[in-house]
């Protein structure tokens, strides 16, 4: 399949990739390409212009910020989960990054493509979410609870660019991921984290996009425990459902999930 | 229209192409490397699989351009002076192949994980062979190339 016609940039560096973007206010960034290049393929998207930013080094690298982990955009799947500092400070974020997709979609695809595109079935937007981590954009921070604002949508302007993601190391912390057979995507992921701040659970894939689960970090404050999430019924009212699943199917999974997380984080 | 560099299976080459021309289509229709194959066009199947600067991708999913400056490896880069690589001599040991449509793709990853040391087991092996599709063999007897091919490279 042949995407419509375009012109291609590579960014010497985030500021031009910014300029560019200002000047051009069609045109798209491109990082792994592992969604843009397929959407663009079947022609849903018309960018005249791609400025590639996956090899800025502005973009690069991890950093320890105080108690945060704090991850640069273009950091690949792949990198995310080999990373030695990611699997010894929150290794549920290293097991998450290593069930994207498969290996090669793992060598291209980034946190920051992942995240600023809010994919209603996507991993990463759920450790956002459930870690409470802060979007770092070449403007402001901005925290998961509002970052997130419907499917594939996000507080992100048009000219605005995703630089990292803070993510505040947890006390323990797992996702369970109900993977499509055929796309790997997420039927339902449930991220649970026990952070300081108390405890915090994130679904994607269930619904048009990821959100918390109040109900569920209610009883796990109460008790940390699997048999604690066990009991709760999650309504199927504004669950996804689609050729892959019913949405009472979905709502039964999130519980399903969230005990696997819940036993995965404590053991 | 711009002018693209890389080395490709170690020599360089350099031409005009359109933008939007795909890594698979520069590949096959542009230097006439029809090893990569396109199956799916859809990113599922892996047929289409090279790797860039080491790196296992899919090449229906990248643009020629990004690979610009780069180093692409293809199927047809593997045997050095005639002599099978070892991953393709054992999928042709262990019978790893029917029609072969999907081998280029599932070699060059097979190549891969073994570079990267996870071809550790059978259950690893069926893990990274995720992206790769084949419609033929039931993947017992790629998985029983890979693990050889593993064995006697020493990974
Ligand atoms: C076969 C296959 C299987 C997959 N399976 C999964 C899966 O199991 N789970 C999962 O979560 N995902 C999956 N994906 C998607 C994959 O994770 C993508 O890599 C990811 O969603 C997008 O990252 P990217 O770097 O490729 O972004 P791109 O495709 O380059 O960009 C995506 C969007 O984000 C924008 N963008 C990119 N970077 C920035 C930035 N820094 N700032 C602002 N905007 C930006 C782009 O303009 C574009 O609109 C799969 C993809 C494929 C092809
Ligand atoms: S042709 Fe590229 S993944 Fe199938
Ligand atoms: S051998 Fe025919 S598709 Fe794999």
């Amino acid at each position: 399949m042949i995407t419509y016609p375009f012109a291609y940039q590579r960014a010497a560096n985030l500021a031009e990739a910014e300029a560019l973007l200002g000047a051009n206010p069609e045109a798209k960034l491109l990082a792994g390409g592992q969604t843009l290049i397929p959407t663009m393929k079947q022609r849903l998207a018309s960018p005249p212009l791609l400025i590639d930013i996956s090899g800025l080094h502005e973009l690069s690298g991890n950093r320890r910020d105080g108690e945060r982990l704090v991850l640069g955009a273009a950091l690949t799947h792949a990198e995310v989960a080999q990373s030695p500092e990611v699997r010894t400070l929150i290794p549920a974020l290293a097991e998450l990054a290593s069930h994207i997709g498969d290996p090669a979609v793992r060598h291209l695809g980034t946190l920051g493509g992942s995240v600023a595109n809010n994919d209603p079935a996507a991993d990463y937007p759920a450790a956002v979410l459930g870690l409470n981590a802060s979007v770092i954009t070449t403007r402001r921070e901005v925290p998961a609870d509002k970052f997130f604002t419907g499917m594939f949508e996000t507080m992100l302007a048009p000219d605005e660019i995703l630089r990292a993601v803070a993510f505040p190391v947890p006390r323990r912390a797992a996702y369970a991921k109900f993977a499509n057979p055929a796309s790997r995507y997420a039927m339902v992921g449930v991220f649970v984290a026990q952070t300081t701040e108390g405890v915090r659970v994130a679904v994607t894939g269930a619904a048009p996009s990821v959100r918390r689960l109040p109900m569920m970090e209610k009883a796990l404050e109460a008790s940390f425990t699997p048999e604690a999430v066990a009991h709760i019924k999650i309504d199927a009212d504004g669950m996804n459902e689609d050729l892959h699943g019913s949405a009472q199917y979905r709502a039964h999974l999130v519980t399903v999930m969230a005990k696997r997380a819940v036993a995965a984080a404590l053991a | 229209m711009t002018t693209v560099t890389m080395t490709v299976n170690g020599k360089t080459v350099s031409n005009e192409i359109e933008e939007r021309t795909l890594l698979v289509h520069f590949l096959r229709d542009t230097l006439m490397l029809t090893g990569t194959h396109i199956g799916c066009d859809t990113s599922q199947c892996g047929a289409c699989v090279v790797h860039v600067d080491g790196k296992a991708v899919k090449s229906c999913t990248m643009f020629a351009v990004q690979a610009h400056g780069r180093s692409v490896t293809t199927i047809e880069g593997l045997a050095e002076a005639g002599a099978l690589h070892p991953v393709q001599a054992a999928f042709r040991e262990h019978h790893g192949l029917q029609c072969g449509f999907c081998t280029p793709g599932m070699i060059m990853t097979a190549v891969d994980m073994i570079a990267r040391g996870v071809a550790a087991d059978r259950a690893s092996i069926r893990r990274e062979l995720e992206g790769n599709i084949c419609r033929c063999t039931g993947y017992h007897n790629i998985v029983s190339a890979i693990e050889a091919a593993a064995k006697e490279m020493g990974a």
